[in-house]
């Protein structure tokens, strides 16, 4: 930017928003915990993302499976094999691609669910919030894990259920906190004035209160990944999972089915639970340092 | 001491209508959340029987269990069942039904759905009655222990031990704890039974023994699983707390530190706490079903995994029913209690 033009109006903005972004980032790297969890979601991404280069999609494979079925951990397979002679470690990098795009379609669809719900039940108040808080209570109080079998049951088994199936199961939190969010930010004198203006409630709630419930969406987007994680390999554990998919919920199915517990074979079965709790406690320790930046009187990581 | 009792004495007179109007302030407070709770439970009834519906597959075929039947035959389990009848009238009967305590009958076992319940609600309850007193007692102390020293390494360590074991699945963890202890990896021998509620046999002392030994496993993956949330809820709760004058004015007066933790700062702190108790102990009865099945223990949570597989409509339904009821019984309580708690709110 040359001092002989002023900058205009967005480049102002986005100006600030680089400024608010440093500044966000600069507080987040003070804890420790956040980082180290932001690091392995990174180093997990990236095996997802590159599965396709380094194990490739024929890991999937039953009928050229390479070795014996339930072979123990040898130099050839360093996790050992499946019933069907898969190797393991391929397909727990091939299974990180379905559990970790499970875990954030389901979560962007319930935080959208609840973001739309908790905005517009702020913003319209009268009969249409009354109404909608109501449902909101209503899922609060059903119990989501039934809720979330019942529904996967009902419907056919496809990757695509069980988001569904998280997601319209977990929004109510999230619509709660925003609407929350969208009262206090109503009550401020700058909201009247876009209205004296003219601005009508789209604008209002896209331009004003959008912008100000999202720190708080991010976080809770964060805090759902990890429950949408657990919540993708329990489905799958308990059989209501895509059975043509592998996932890591899925392997541990198969791993049970397969007798493992029985026969001892813990290297069918450690491996899988591994990487669903150290995921879903990655996306857990960044959603709290990503609250404790945004929002230090919620106190959650002191 | 007397001369501020004396001051207090004339007030009874002046105090009472007030307390009488804070009664009936809580009263309606009260009968507004029951209301709710009532009309909470009538929507599980409507969305239980719509949503179950919606299965595919014939529940009549499901039964017969592929065996070569006569179209006779199929016409009277459906006339059985009250398969025939029109979609509205199946609704109404059961709504009628249900209301009098009559959830139908469980195509897989022949049996009334509410025997199938009552004989497995004790199990469960002993299951999650004993890991709730555990994870509620190991949650409140450790959340305490770990606020009070808050920021040192046994804070770190205990709240880093309860975040991982909160990411957990809780299945896989009762799957691993089956294969250390119950079916034994090397040297060790298997120390617990790899399921169930009972070997069968056994009388009197004997008994109860022997179903202790098959609870350890079972409570153990609950506690573990379950223990992080009430940790972390004490232990900001009384963080909340610490910053708080009156314990700046307890310690000036010179009570020990932890007379001012045990007496001032935690029953303060412990307020959000009940909340998340109440809660905790409807969502309990609900996600005991992955413990369960993995554990075989013959409760709610492994007689709806049954039912889903078949799928028994009329058990799951009266199952999703009663988890449903759990949740929402816990949370009314919870409503009811706190302003009893907390004067600050609810008035």
């Amino acid at each position: 930017m040359t001092t002989t033009t002023p900058p205009g109006p967005r480049a102002l903005a986005w100006r600030r928003r680089g400024h608010s972004a440093a500044r966000f980032w600069k507080q987040y790297r003070t804890r420790r915990a956040g980082v180290l969890g932001l690091a392995v979601l990174v180093l997990f991404g990236l095996i997802a993302l590159t599965a396709p280069l380094t194990v490739g999609s024929d890991v999937q494979s039953v009928t050229e499976a390479p070795g014996q079925p339930l072979e123990s951990p040898s130099g050839q397979f360093p996790l050992g094999t499946d019933r069907f002679g898969r190797g393991l470690l391929g397909l727990l990098i091939w299974g990180a691609r379905v559990s970790l795009l499970v875990g954030l379609l389901a979560a962007v669809l319930s935080v959208s669910i609840g973001a739309v719900i908790g905005i517009t039940a702020g913003h319209f108040r009268g009969r249409y919030a009354t109404v909608m808080m109501r449902v909101t209570d209503w899922f609060l109080v059903m119990p989501t894990l039934v809720l979330a079998i019942a529904l996967a049951t009902v419907m056919s088994r496809s990757l695509g259920t069980i988001i569904l199936a998280i997601g319209v199961t977990t929004w109510p939190t999230t619509a709660r906190l925003v609407r929350a969010q969208t009262l206090a930010v109503e009550s401020r004198p700058y909201i009247e004035r876009a209205k004296a203006l003219g601005g009508g409630h789209w604008h209002i709630m896209s331009r004003h209160v959008l912008p100000n419930v999202m720190p708080l969406v991010l976080a809770q987007t964060t805090l759902v990944i990890s429950s949408a994680i657990l919540a993708e390999a329990t489905l799958a554990f308990l059989g209501l999972g895509d059975p043509t998919v592998i996932s890591w919920g899925g392997l541990l199915q198969d791993a049970r089915e397969a007798g493992a517990v029985s026969s001892g074979d813990w290297w069918y079965l450690v491996p899988p639970g591994i990487a669903i709790a150290v995921v879903a406690l990655a996306f857990t320790l960044c959603g709290r340092a990503v609250e404790a930046v945004l929002n230090p009187r919620l106190g959650v990581a002191r | 001491m007397s001369s501020v009792q004396q001051a207090v004495v004339p007030a009874p007179a002046a105090a009472a209508p007030r307390r009488t109007a804070k009664g009936w302030a809580y009263l309606r407070y009260g009968a507004g959340k029951v209301g709710g709770a009532v009309i909470s439970l009538l929507a599980v009834l409507v969305t239980g029987f719509f949503l179950f519906r919606l299965i595919p597959g014939d529940p009549v075929k499901t039964m017969t269990g592929g065996r070569p039947v006569s179209a006779g035959q199929l016409a009277a389990y459906r006339r059985e069942f009250g398969l025939d009848l029109p979609m509205w009238q199946q609704f109404t009967d059961y709504c009628g039904k249900a209301l009098t305590g009559d959830l139908g009958t469980s195509y897989q076992f022949r049996a009334p759905v509410l025997d199938k319940i009552a004989e497995a609600l004790p199990n469960t309850l002993l299951l999650t009655g004993t890991a709730f007193v555990l994870y509620t007692a190991l949650g409140i102390v450790l959340g305490t222990r770990a606020a009070w020293r808050h920021d040192r390494l046994g804070d770190r360590l205990s709240t880093g031990l309860a975040l991982t074991l909160y990411s957990v699945p809780s299945f896989w963890l009762g799957l691993l704890l089956i294969i250390v202890f119950s079916v034994g990896v090397g040297p060790i021998p298997g120390l617990f039974p790899t399921g169930g509620m009972e070997s069968g046999g056994e009388e009197g002392f004997a008994y109860v023994l022997d179903v202790a030994h098959h609870l350890v496993l079972p409570v153990i993956t609950l506690v573990a699983v379950e223990y992080g949330q009430t940790l972390l809820v004490t232990r900001s709760a009384l963080l909340d707390e610490m910053a708080s004058d009156y314990l700046t004015t307890a310690r000036a007066k010179g009570l020990r530190d932890d007379l001012v933790r045990r007496r001032h700062a935690v029953p303060n702190a412990l307020l959000p706490t009940v909340t998340l108790i109440f809660v905790n102990l409807g969502r309990t009865v609900a996600g005991v079903i992955l413990v369960e099945t993995v554990f075989s223990w013959p409760g709610l949570g492994g007689l709806f995994y049954q039912a889903l597989s078949v799928p028994d409509l009329p058990l799951v339904q009266g199952l999703f029913f009663v988890f449903a009821t759990a949740v929402i019984v816990m949370n009314t309580l919870a409503d009811l209690v706190y302003p009893l708690l907390d004067p600050r709110v609810g008035r």
